[in-house]
């Protein structure tokens, strides 16, 4: 009898290891960057590129930075979010087109719809890496006081926007 | 024809080959990039170091590491800076934390469980066998056996 109980209760620890780890998504890591500032930025704007927005003219607001690009899948799927969102008056949504092609990223939003009040231009990326960026679409909570508070990875979803960032936007927005 | 078979051996010996460019001009940066690269692991293709990986994210994050190592930063001070941006995920050698002794001590706890179990059943094993007591006949069997056997051609 205890020769097989051994063996047994190895295999249904080995297996609870392995049922969890399928739930788990490799691709969603924990971001350093919650709770700390959100990293400086001055970049010319997508509509205007002879103006500049900078994450100084944004103090004050509670605002979401949605990381997105022309060529990427993911922003097409969360796009009829971010204009509900938008459109909702919420909280509004600053794009930041994401190492991308000025002209493109122009007819995606003429296409798609714009629901961004500005898009600032981070061409090289610096921006993305200093954000700990590896995949748009990424999109960041950001408080009144500049601190980012909630990083979301991959396209959002309206079950996430409702239970965690509509909510945790309103938190911040009373503070 | 046979000025054709000349021509055509000679035909490779107008390829000219050119070394490798190196990434950067200043071949010491590019040494230590090297060096730091296959110790940071690129985000996007997550079992490739930064060294190996073709991906955008990749070949900016070389740029950015170039850019600091040509500003004379230390690898620590580079090393920070990308753990501050991409947590403990961007290093290949996770740190010794509270939430990675698991990881640290791991392989060793279950080598330990696995030579304790290995030592006990050899035991049990040990004391089946010894247990064993042969008969005055059963000796006497074996004995024939093996001179039997000896004799044999």
């Amino acid at each position: 009898m205890n020769r097989f109980l051994i063996p047994f209760g190895l295999f249904v620890v080995v297996v609870g290891f392995l049922a969890v780890g399928l739930t788990l998504n490799p691709r969603e890591l924990p971001s350093p960057l919650v709770g700390k500032a959100a990293p400086d930025f001055s970049l010319p704007q997508l509509h205007d590129p002879g103006k500049v927005i900078s994450s100084n003219d944004l103090k004050g607001k509670v605002w979401l930075l949605n990381f997105w690009a022309s060529w990427c899948g993911g922003c097409k799927d969360e796009h009829p979010v971010l204009i509900h969102l938008a459109q909702s008056g919420a909280v509004p949504i600053y794009g930041m087109d994401y190492k991308d092609q000025r002209e493109e990223a122009l007819t995606w939003l003429k296409e798609w719809g714009n629901p961004y009040p500005v898009v600032a231009v981070d061409e090289s990326g610096r921006v993305g890496i200093n954000y700990g960026v590896y995949g748009v679409p990424e999109t960041y909570v950001i408080d009144k006081q500049g601190i980012i508070r909630y990083k979301q990875i991959g396209p959002l979803r309206r079950d996430i926007l409702e239970k965690k960032i509509l909510p945790l936007v309103k938190e911040l927005q009373n503070q | 024809m046979r000025w054709l078979w000349v021509l055509i051996l000679l035909l490779p010996s107008l390829a000219t080959a050119y070394e490798a460019q190196p990434l950067a001009d200043n071949p010491q940066v590019e040494a230590r990039l090297k060096t730091l690269a296959v110790e940071l692991r690129c985000l996007v293709c997550q079992n490739q170091t930064l060294a190996d990986s073709n991906a955008p994210l990749a070949e900016d994050l070389r740029r950015e590491v170039r850019e600091m190592i040509a500003k004379g930063m230390s690898d620590r001070e580079i090393i920070d800076f990308l753990v501050q941006r991409y947590g403990d995920f961007v290093l290949y050698r996770p740190p010794w934390k509270a939430s990675t002794t698991l990881l640290w001590l791991g392989p060793f706890l279950l080598l330990i469980a696995g030579a304790t179990g290995l030592v006990f059943a050899l035991r049990r094993r040990q004391k089946k066998l010894a247990d064993v007591t042969l008969s005055e006949a059963e000796h006497n069997r074996v004995a024939q056996l093996l001179s039997e056997g000896d004799n044999r051609p």
